[in-house]
């Protein structure tokens, strides 16, 4: 068990930031992903935590002692790769039971520790098979198995089944949140796969050009995104972000998307909220996920005419392009709710899903209806 | 634009056969895509209508001509491959040039300028032009190995697996932007893929292949409410459909092992087959309704996925996955009630894994 906490870490290659000032939090059990592009940092964080690379600046804290001058192996602390790393003429039984040969313990206890992890991870029946003979999926078990016989104080992953086919990954992150729920080591667990990271984080740190854009859960981040950054890397279909224009009605919000493509009615306060946070109209982008965008087959009030354009039908529900004048907008609905390309439909968009961003900043206005 | 037709192609390497009595008919105009895992023998359908490959036995013909003695120029179809074949010192210009420049075409200056502007403002990539292709991120070679196959305007276009080096996020726009350019040709695209995603958001229809024969062809809806075995029910969908090992007795089923009991009343009833005795049952995700119903399960795992949560419950010996909306609250280590949605069940053949419906 352990609490890792990073401070101010910063790490640098002449001028580029690889990490730039770093606070991040990771309580004792916590299963936290850090998530992002490909070199936005995250990586370089995991194996600084590890000891496997030294930092420039700032502190890391495991249970509150800075370690910077810990080796790695002296900091108690498992790491799982993308690439599985097994001993190729080994079992896999010695595979896992390897750390434990360094520690002293008796065979009897070494033995007890290995099928215990085996049990855990379902591979009891490949114990005395060699790596070669394992798919891709059991090849990762045991390396998780191996990292998880020390019982370390935490587990660090670097894309550990990054490598697998899709239908492999969807069985194994619930394997491994499973896991992780077991044996309650704090995991800090990096991927650039939202779907990964929403599914198995109980906190996701998410990073973007080595500085942190925001740390939640997955919630949090899915529905109150700080940053158009995050909008748009979670959630697939990407949610839609148009440029918006904000006039007060009579008794209503007037929100025109694009340029004057399309007028929607929005509560009166919406207007207000805007003002008081003092930024100019024309700074404004409207952002909302395809479930917020509703849509009817006959005209309703408040509800605009729109004309469909690609369905995507995606089996439990189909994703549709609507044109609000020049902006596409996709909606998601039902399956086969809206019939073909050209047809005519009703869209409104739902102020509780609405989020409204500064394009100047990139920040969300936090403004909530 | 044209229509293809495969008319039972056999084809061997060596000992290994790729494909067996293959047909396909792909109408002009229509966006086909051919699905199927590594190895299915997708790579080589397109090789063979490209003409880089001839085929053992069975007959091509585009827009009703045999092309079985055609070279592969003449047959006028474009390839897109999974890696942009772009000259990297050359510029974006240049590049969609060179396929008017061959010496089996003979195209004025005029034209040339003319279908590349057109071409770059297709795929809005006008801005580009100039630039040397190596200056160019992923997503944008990709644009331009497009361009070089529109500037051809050739009869068919046949993709391989065209997005599957690029990012989650950009592979999503560029589907709807090759959909969109599709409509707009109103050209006839065969696009092969292993992504089930993709097969199903951008197919008018989907071919499904398997150890080099096509399992099923029809809609993305017909493919996903009606799979025709139990390979289709779990290579469609996300994520993949429960199968259960089941007994059908009168109004009920038993499913092996543990005994669980599903009611069957109505329609289902009606449908479910009375002369089999074992049966494979099939139930999406979304129909497997938590929170009420006479069956209980305990919670292996949640998966939040933003919209709704995907919860991973064992039963007895079985895994199931739900699928369900993102404010249910749901705790691991609990028990909860269940039903399956009785209008939705699949039957399959317990030993074949066809539907039997």
């Amino acid at each position: 068990m352990a609490e890792i906490v990073l401070r101010d870490v910063e790490k640098y290659f002449g001028d580029n930031y690889i990490i730039r000032k770093l606070n991040l939090d990771i309580r004792n059990g916590e299963f936290v992903v850090l998530l992002g592009p490909s070199g936005c940092g995250k990586t370089t964080t995991l194996r600084a935590i590890a000891g496997l690379e030294d930092i420039d600046s700032g502190d890391i804290l495991i249970d509150g002692k800075p370690v910077q001058q810990l080796q790695a192996a002296d900091r108690d602390i498992a790491f799982v790769f993308q690439l599985f790393a097994l001993y190729p003429h080994l079992t896999a039984y010695s595979n896992i039971a390897f750390p434990l040969r360094a520690t002293n313990e008796s065979k009897a206890v070494v033995d007890q520790r290995v099928r215990e992890v085996a049990k855990a991870l379902r591979i009891e029946h490949l114990l005395d098979k060699r790596p070669s003979a394992l798919s891709g999926g059991d090849m990762q078990r045991v390396a998780i198995g191996r990292a998880l016989v020390r019982r370390p104080k935490a587990m660090l992953m670097d894309e550990p089944i990054g490598a697998l086919d899709a239908k492999l990954r969807e069985e194994m992150r619930a394997e491994l949140k499973h896991i992780h729920i077991q044996n309650g080591a704090t995991t800090v667990y990096v991927t650039h796969d939202q779907v990964e990271a929403m599914a198995m984080a109980d906190k996701i740190a998410i990073m973007n050009e080595g500085v942190l854009q925001q740390v939640g859960t997955p919630s949090d981040v899915y529905e109150h995104p700080a940053n158009l950054f995050v909008a748009q890397f979670i959630g697939s279909p990407i949610m839609n972000v148009v440029n918006a224009s904000v006039r007060p009605g009579d008794g209503f919000t007037n929100v025109t998307i694009g340029e004057d493509d399309a007028a929607l009615r929005f509560p009166n306060e919406l207007y207000h909220k805007v003002v008081e946070h003092r930024h100019v109209e024309d700074d404004l982008a409207v952002g909302i996920r395809p479930e917020g965008v509703q849509v009817a087959r006959v005209a309703t009030d408040g509800y605009i005419p729109v004309e469909a354009h690609i369905i995507e039908p995606l089996g439990p529900y189909d994703i549709v392009d609507l044109k609000f004048g020049k902006q596409l907008l996709r909606a998601r609905t039902t399956s086969g709710y809206v019939d073909k390309a050209g047809d005519v439909v009703w869209a409104r968009l739902d102020e509780r899903q609405t989020h409204f961003f500064s394009t100047r900043t990139g920040e969300s206005l936090h403004i909530e209806m | 634009m044209a229509h293809v037709e495969l008319k039972n192609i056999t084809k061997k390497f060596r000992r290994h056969t790729a494909l067996s009595d293959m047909s396909l008919d792909i109408p002009d105009g229509e966006f086909f895509v051919l699905l199927g895992p590594t190895g299915a023998g997708k790579t080589t359908t397109l090789r063979l209508i490209a003409g880089l490959d001839a085929p053992d036995s069975g007959s091509i013909a585009i827009g009703g001509k045999d092309v079985g003695s055609w070279g592969s120029a003449e047959r006028d179809v474009a390839l897109v491959f999974q890696y942009y074949s772009l000259y990297p010192h050359y510029t974006v210009r240049e590049n969609l040039e060179f396929p008017l420049k061959s010496k089996h075409r003979r195209f004025t200056r005029d034209e040339i300028v003319t279908r590349v502007a057109k071409a770059a403002k297709t795929l809005r990539i006008e801005h580009l032009l100039e630039r040397k292709t190596d200056r160019l991120s992923g997503g944008e070679m990709q644009r331009v190995s497009i361009g070089r196959a529109i500037v051809r305007e050739p009869r068919v276009f046949l993709m391989d697996e065209p997005l599957s080096n690029l990012d989650a996020k950009l592979r999503e726009i560029l589907r709807a932007e090759l959909k969109d350019l599709q409509m707009k040709l109103g050209a006839t695209f065969l696009y092969v893929t292993h992504d089930q995603v993709e097969a199903m958001s951008m197919g008018d229809k989907v071919g499904i292949l398997n150890h080099g024969r096509i399992v099923q062809i029809g809609t993305p809806h017909e493919i996903y409410n009606r799979p025709r075995d139990t390979f289709v029910a779990t290579f469609v969908g996300s994520p993949a459909m429960n199968l259960l090992s089941a007994a059908v007795r009168v109004g009920r089923l038993i499913v092996e092992p543990g005994k669980l009991e599903v009611p069957l009343e109505g329609d289902v009833a009606v449908r479910a087959p009375s002369g089999a005795d074992r049966v494979t049952l099939g139930v999406r995700s979304e129909d497997v309704l938590l929170g009420q119903g006479g069956l209980e399960g305990q919670v292996y795992a949640v998966e939040n996925h933003g919209v709704e949560k995907v919860v991973t419950l064992k039963v007895n010996e079985h895994t199931l996955k739900a699928t369900v909306p993102a404010r249910m609250a749901i705790e691991v280590d609990t028990t909860v009630p269940f039903t399956f949605n009785p209008r939705k069940l699949q039957f399959f053949d317990a030993q074949t894994g066809v539907n039997l419906n």
